[in-house]
């Protein structure tokens, strides 16, 4: 048995790795959420996930495909009534999230030959993680950073000035479907560690840590980065000495983290 | 003449029925520096978004000459406080090399401030980076917005200054929209005063003269500001109503224009 093995033999280990590739995108999305104050749709994005889970086992499709699908007619469901500003956004956001997720729970009900652990799905199971779970978190995770590097600066300039990136022929509609794609995903493999309720405090908590601290745009991605990894490991760690839930005590050393930086550091720019 | 680097032909923009600017035609080419004055809640930010395609028009067509360079200056560069981002990160966006960041910052007077935090920039500052930003791209035609937001009254005529320098450097046509009358006045090759429609356009010289200019500004305004041309071309009543006008070249009136012209 090689090394590589039997580190994936290992429960814990598996967890690992599997949180650190997702902090990996956690990072650079979370940014983009802070920068373009879309916390709360995020958060809407993560509770619409149930939904597709239960949508899944109806339709017997793989469940992150299921989850994948459902955040994406959501996202695009949401950027087309926002645009008719019949209602308040966030009014919107709050009827969409919480029906989501309601319809979901419903949906499931009426399932009862599925058994689902739904602790599992609302607050993770990060110690559940499969061979295959990081399978899939690491090919998003792929995809996710080669089109972030693809795209940068055209993202990052329409979340600088919308309408100065758009006379620039920056193609602003489509780089923002391409960002609500890259979230759908991220919720689809990052849903199993954290769970639906904890997902959007995995993406923000790190890039306001790191906001404390950077520079440069680039420069906060990467501290984001850093600080979603310390939590993952430290969260990890806490959970197998403290026997505590995995997916919250990662969120919960993600927040430490973030007091103990804004409360030793002066703020850099 | 060259073909313009923009058209507009009988442009109307509504929103939700309500209009905005109602048909607007209006060519610009190289050379030609175009104010745009006129009350709050006129349309200028509309007919400048029209203009550079932010705002899809209701009726009427904009067309822009192919391949045209566009250097638009918003009227404010709203920064989020959690983006951090410097100058020259902001400028090399661009995609322009390094030097020619640097070359554009100093030529707007705020070469020095490069490596700075824009969070920390003040009113004025941000709309010289702006102006920097935009012109980093060698444009074609420059469409500001109010450039002289939040900048100080000699900061004010010397960014006139060099907004026609920067005409004359880049041989591009620039349409702004202004409040500051008496520097537009001064400094402008044509004005064109929207309210909603063209209510009159022409040399500034003439339209502070004209009615439709009265009509929309006030005699104060528009006594104020023909003292700038000490063109004492019509006089007034006791009641300060112009009772004759004679100018050399009447200012141009919009095709729907239905203002009393006394």
């Amino acid at each position: 048995m090689t090394i590589i093995d039997s580190v994936l033999n290992d429960f814990f280990w598996r967890a690992l790795l599997g949180g650190l590739g997702i902090a990996l995108v956690a990072g650079p999305l979370g940014c983009f959420v802070v920068w373009r104050r879309m916390a709360y749709f995020g958060d809407t994005l993560a509770h619409s996930a149930l939904l597709g889970i239960a949508l899944s086992f109806l339709f017997s499709l793989p469940l992150n495909l299921g989850v994948m699908i459902v955040c994406i007619v959501l996202a695009l469901v949401l950027v087309s009534l926002s645009r008719t500003r019949a209602l308040a956004t966030d009014t919107l956001l709050g009827i969409l999230a919480h029906s989501a997720l309601a319809i979901g729970l419903v949906v499931l009900s009426f399932m009862p030959h599925v058994r689902v652990d739904l602790t599992g799905l609302l607050f993770g199971d990060l110690l559940a993680m499969s061979r295959q779970d990081l399978l899939w978190i690491y090919l998003g995770a792929g995809i996710v950073i080669l089109l972030l590097i693809k795209l940068w600066d055209g993202l990052l300039m329409s979340t600088i000035h919308e309408e100065l990136a758009r006379v620039e022929g920056v193609p602003v509609e489509k780089l923002r479907l391409v960002l609500m794609l890259m979230f759908s995903l991220v919720i689809a493999v990052a849903m199993k560690m954290v769970g639906v309720l904890l997902i959007t405090a995995l993406l923000i908590i790190p890039a306001a840590t790191a906001r404390r601290l950077a520079r440069t745009p680039e420069h906060m991605v990467f501290l984001a980065i850093a600080f979603g990894c310390l939590a993952v490991g430290g969260g990890l760690t806490l959970s197998w000495y403290l026997d505590t839930p995995a997916g919250p005590s990662v969120v919960v050393t993600a927040f430490l983290a973030f007091l103990f930086t804004y409360g030793t550091t002066r703020k850099a720019a | 003449m060259t073909d313009p680097l923009v058209r507009l032909e009988n442009v109307s923009v509504r929103f939700d029925g309500r209009p905005a600017v109602q048909h607007v035609n209006l060519s610009v080419h190289r050379g030609d520096i175009f104010t745009i004055i006129g009350p709050n809640g006129a349309g200028k930010t509309t007919l400048i978004k029209a203009l550079v395609g932010l705002q899809a028009v209701t009726e009427g067509t904009v067309e822009r000459a192919p391949g045209l360079v566009i250097g638009y200056v918003p009227q404010q560069l709203q920064i989020e406080p959690t983006l951090p981002l410097h100058v020259g990160r902001f400028m090399a966006l661009s995609g322009q090399p390094e030097a020619e960041c640097r070359r554009a910052l100093e030529r707007t007077g705020i070469g020095h401030l490069m490596a700075s935090e824009i969070h920390h920039l003040s009113g004025g500052e941000r709309q010289r980076l702006l102006l920097a930003r935009a012109l980093v791209r060698r444009p074609d035609l420059l469409v500001l917005d109010e450039p002289a937001q939040g900048v100080d009254i000699n900061g004010q005529a010397a960014l006139y200054n060099l907004i026609r320098e920067l005409r004359d450097e880049l041989n591009c046509g620039v349409i702004m929209i202004s409040h500051d009358l008496h520097l537009v006045m001064a400094a402008t090759d044509k004005v064109i005063c929207l309210n909603q429609h063209v209510c009159c356009s022409g040399f500034p010289a003439d339209i502070s003269h004209d009615p439709a200019f009265i009509d929309t500004f006030g005699h104060s305004v528009a006594e104020s500001l023909a003292v700038y041309h000490h063109h004492h071309n019509h006089s007034h009543d006791l009641h300060g109503d112009v009772v004759s006008r004679k100018a050399a070249e009447p200012a141009a009136h919009g095709a729907h224009c239905n203002h009393d012209h006394h």
